[in-house]
Order: structure tokens, then sequence, then C-alpha cells
């Protein structure tokens, strides 16, 4: 049973375990205060795009509005925080369970559609977003946003500090990785990938697929929310810029780029597409001379690139060689105790 | 009742816009089932275009001409570079293809004319008309009968002419003009660079009223989108009556409500009306292929 789990999923321990001694050793190599600013960005966007992935990878379905959810997160937690003087960790609970409300009700119609009308639909939701925290100024700031955002504290630690903000955001990811690691391997897991090859099919199974897309798009949503309470309590400042279809259109390339068949792609996706932002920017503004927004020439050929030649991400193209390596090594240990079996007779 | 007038002639106008972009739209779509959320950066390439040949001392038909050719012919090297090759992908893989290649547009566009805004001075020059109380733009009329002029071109060359009834034919079963000896392949670069060329109509008209930017192309791609789903995805009519529907709406909530949110609310019925008829307010009913 246990060998059939490890070639249905592969090992999860094992790369965890890599994963969590790489973000303890980083901060003792990384010097750069730059750098790890984009670290914990990396851990932040990581929790948007695991919940994306599951939408995306698994359940099969599209979305280009998960920066409104990202939105909502960073704004309840801005306003309950700054105008109401909460908690910042009610606010985010709050946030986060306000999230899943919202979504789980706009889910319902808006995931009967399909494809290109689906991905138009979070789009047209997005926009609709942008627009109300751009007009309810009263409330959100308006334009020129929301500042003064406190910093979050942790029994008496102050996150202020980036180290430990770093370890508090790594560890939220770290929980959210586990928990769709654990949702991938249980039977919702297997249902979401049924949905996703053939809806008709998983109905005529008897099961309700409609609440498992749903389901599955809240969650994603309430983990959007959750990142983007910690972006509000980290940057201390929220304006609408942020939350426009652009982000939503990141986040969906760092799951495609990772790759979407694989919660991992999520995390390898972000980290890719972040330093490559980075370095086309650091790139074309110390050797081009060149600011502003022309990095996106770049970004865009990278991202036609990848879909062109690499469709299924990254993740794809790193797991593939060391799969084939294990298959070596047992083909190797078995022709060896064939010989000795061979031998003995 | 001048304000009503006032509101009919502007939404008309911007209407007509989102329609030529739309019916770039049904055509790539039927034809290929790709969505190309790219479209609206021709709209852009051929306003930018057309200004720079017109800065550089040509005379103002050869410089529209020359910018709808080239806006073409960017729409030809598209498809045939980054479309082709992933035709058979998964939808997901073709709209971030396809925003690839919007961004990549939009960047090259950033490159070339940088980020000022730039003017268009309109191809008729005459007073605006006084028409039931309403002030009319002259560009607002030649917008619309170019509209009217081009949907009878399209109808003559769908209808007949080879090639039209060749793309038709794809439109409706690949596989079978296939066997009649269509080359599928073909006919999407054509319709890649039809619906090029007709993006960049658009782009050039609407600039003597708006001002060009390298980034004016998304937005008015995605109301041309609006339009299409509005009005139903398998024609052009419905798609060019949808389109004119959101240009209606637009200034209509903008006017009644507020400029303000007339985007949000414009969104929101294109979500209603997904909702109740995903198939678009004109569409027939018609079975699905499972």
């Amino acid at each position: 049973m246990s060998k059939l789990e490890k070639v249905l999923y592969g090992n999860r321990l094992k790369p965890f375990l890599f994963l969590v001694g790489l973000i303890l050793m980083l901060p003792f190599v990384v010097k750069s205060s730059y750098i790890f600013t984009i670290l914990i960005l990396i851990g932040i966007y990581s929790i948007v795009t695991l919940g994306l992935c599951l939408l995306i990878g698994y359940a099969g379905q599209i979305s280009l509005g998960h920066a409104a959810f990202f939105g909502i997160g960073a704004y309840t937690s801005g306003v309950l925080t700054t105008s109401f003087q909460l908690s910042p960790w009610l606010a985010l609970v709050i946030g986060m369970v306000t999230t899943f409300f919202i979504a789980y009700l706009i889910g319902i119609p808006i995931l009967k559609l399909k494809g290109h009308f689906l991905a138009l639909a979070t789009l047209g939701i997005n926009i609709i977003f942008y627009i109300l925290i751009l007009g309810l100024n009263q409330l959100t700031g308006g334009a020129a946003g929301l500042i003064g955002i406190p910093s979050l504290s942790l029994f008496g630690l102050p996150l202020t500090d980036k180290l430990f903000f770093y370890f508090f955001v790594w560890t939220a990811a770290l929980l959210v990785l586990l928990l769709s690691l654990n949702i991938v391997r249980s039977h919702v897991g297997r249902v979401l990938r049924s949905i996703h090859d053939s809806e008709i099919a998983t109905e005529t199974l008897g099961v309700k697929v409609e609440n498992y897309k749903v389901a599955i798009f809240a969650l994603s949503a309430a983990f959007a929310s959750l990142a983007g309470s910690m972006y509000a309590h980290y940057i201390t400042f929220v304006a609408p810029p942020t939350f426009y279809i652009t982000k939503s259109i990141l986040f969906l390339i760092m799951v495609m780029v990772g790759g979407a068949g694989s919660v991992w792609g999520a995390i390898l996706g972000t980290t890719v597409i972040m330093f490559l932002n980075e370095i086309i920017r650091f790139v074309g503004h110390t050797y081009f001379g060149i600011s502003g927004e022309v990095e996106i020439v770049v970004y865009g050929l990278i991202i036609i690139l990848i879909m062109m030649f690499l469709p299924k991400g990254l993740m794809h193209v790193i797991s593939k060689p060391i799969q084939k390596l294990k298959q070596k090594k047992k083909v190797k240990i078995k022709s060896h105790k064939d010989m000795i079996s061979q031998k003995g007779v | 009742m001048e304000l009503l007038m006032q509101y009919i002639v502007t939404g008309l106008t911007v209407g007509s816009i989102y329609a030529l972009l739309a019916i770039g739209f049904v055509t790539v779509y039927n034809i290929t089932g790709i969505l190309n959320f790219a479209q609206g950066e021709f709209a852009m390439i051929g306003a930018l275009t057309c200004i720079t040949f017109v800065n550089a001392g040509l005379p103002m038909y050869a410089s529209i001409i020359f910018a709808i050719l080239i806006s073409a012919t960017i729409g030809l090297i598209v498809e045939r570079t980054a479309i082709l090759h992933a035709r058979n992908t998964s939808v997901i893989i073709l709209i971030i293809i396809t925003i690839g290649v919007s961004t990549f547009l939009k960047g090259m566009g950033l490159i070339i004319w940088g980020t000022n805004p730039k003017q268009l001075t309109p191809l008729i020059k005459m007073e605006p008309i006084h028409f039931m109380g309403a002030v009319i733009n002259p560009q607002s009329i030649f917008i619309f009968i170019v509209l009217l002029i081009l949907l009878a071109v399209l109808y003559v060359f769908f209808e007949k002419t080879y090639i039209g009834s060749a793309l038709r034919a794809c439109e409706k079963n690949p596989r079978a003009a296939k066997l009649m000896g269509i080359n599928p392949s073909t006919m999407s670069a054509l319709a890649f660079t039809l619906a090029a060329a007709l993006g960049a109509i658009a782009g050039i008209l609407i600039t003597p009223i708006t001002d060009a930017t390298y980034e004016m192309g998304f937005l008015i791609g995605v109301k041309g989108f609006v339009g299409m789903v509005i009005g139903g995805m398998h024609s052009i009519p419905g798609a060019v009556a949808g389109a004119l529907l959101v240009g209606l709406l637009e200034t209509f909530s903008g006017g009644f409500i507020s400029t303000f949110y007339s985007d949000a609310i414009t969104f929101l019925v294109l979500i209603l009306v997904l909702f109740f008829k995903p198939n678009g307010i004109f569409a027939r009913a018609s079975g699905e292929r499972v």
C-alpha cells in the first residue's frame, strides 16, 4: 500500500525536509537585505500560488481574479487595524473567513463557466474589485492608498524584524503547503483530478462536481486572503495598483511556469518568476540604462517561450531526470540480485 | 432629450470601436478556438505606427494603409511563431501565451514610442454637427461609416469569395474542411492577419478622440471581448450588436450613475449575462459535443 502511494504521489517527506532545510539555511547565507525582502515576498506569494495551483492544476479551473482575493485580505487587515483598531491577528482571521464566503458565493454561479468564459468572468471580478477599492475612498483611502498599517507581533516578538517575519511567513507557507499536499493525497484530491480530466465522467460517478469546484475555489481564495493580510502587515501600506489584473496574471504565470501539475511547482514558479523579475530589472537598469516598465518585453518573451516549449512547467523538467535516475538504480539492484540468484543455481 | 441623444451618439461611437475588435475576436475564435488576449495590442500598434508615419511626413491615407499592413504582418508573425506551435495544447496554456504576446507587444510599444500620449489629427476636418440637440463629432460619424463599410466588405468577403467560404467552412467543421482540401493552418494564419488589421483600423479611428498610448490596447481589447461574449460567440452581426450595446451601456451608466463606476457596471452586466445567458443574448440554442 505504501509502495502504491509512493508511485502515485511521489515521496513528500524528502522534498519537504529539503525545503525546510533550505529555509533555515538561507538567512545564514543571504546577507543582502534586498534579497531578504524578495525571499519574504516569495513566501507570501507562494501561499497564493499554492491555492491557485490546487485550482488550476488539480481541479482544472482557471482564475484571472486572484489578486482581488489577495486584495480583500490586505484591505480587510488594513481597514480593520487602522480605522477600527482591531487586533491584527483577529483581522487576519476575519479577512480569511470573509474572503472564503465571498469566493464561495461568487463561485457558485461563476464556476459553471468553463475555459475562456471563466477567465473573462474572474477578470471582470478583479476589475470590479479594483474600481470598488478606488471608489470607496472613505474606507480604503482610494488611489492614495492606506497607510500606517501596524506590523505584526507574535508572543511579544516584534515581527518588524525581517528575520522574524521571514520565519513567520515561511512557517505559514509550509503549513499551507502541508495542507495542500494532504488535500492532493486525500480522496478530495482524486476527485479534483478526475474533474480535471472529465467533469461529465466524474458527475456520472455520482460526485457533485460543483460542490468540489466551488469549495476549492473558496479555499484558494482564503489562502490568497491570508497572503494579502501578511503583505499588508509587512509593507504597512496598500494601494489599489497592487491588486489589479496584472497581479492576477502574475500569479497565474507563476503557477504555470512552475508547473501546475504539482504543488511543488507553485513554490518553484514563484521563486523563479520573482528572481527573474529582479534580474531583468537589474540588468535593464544597470547595463542598458532603461527604467520603468520596459522589462515586460523580456518577461512576455520568456513566458511565451516557456509555455511553448515546456507546457508542463519547470517542475516537470526537474522531476523527470530524478525519476529516471531512480529507475536506473532499481534496474541495477534488480540485475545484481538476478546475477546472485543465477550463481546460486 | 438632448442628453439622451448625446449619450446614444457617444455610446455608438465607442461601441463601433469595440465592434471592430469584436469582429476580430469572433473570426479568430471560431476558426482556431483561441481567444486572442493580444487583440487589443494591434489597436495600439496600428494607431502608433500611423502617427509615426504622419509625423515622418507621409500623407494621411498612405500612413493609414501602411499602418494597417504593418499591424497585419505582425499579426501573421504572431500566429506563425507563438500560436501555431501551441495550437493543440490546453485552453489555459493558450490564454497564457496570448497574454504573454500582449505583454511583449505592449513592452515593444513602450520601447519604441515611450510613455507620452500621442495625438492624431482627424481625417475629416469639420465643425461639430448639431443634431437634435446633441453635438456630434465628425469623427464619430466617420467611425460609424467605416464600421458599416467594413461590415459590407466583410459580408461580401465571407459570403461571395472563395477564401471567405473556405474560412467559413473551417469555422463550421475544421475536419470536414480539411477533407475538402482546405488547410486549417493557413486559414488560422489568415484569421489572425484579418483580426490584426481590424484591430489596427479600430486603433487608428479612436486616436483622434482619445489619443494613443502604449497601454491603450488591453482594456479596449477586453471590452471588445465583452461585446463579443454578450452578443454571442458565433456570428459577426451578433458580436457587432453586443459591442454596440457595451458602448451604449458604458455611456449611459456613466451619464446616469457615475462615470467612475461605468467600467464596473459593464463587467457586472457581463457577469450577469454569463450567468443567465452563457451563449450570449442573441444566440440561438445550440447543442454541445461532450
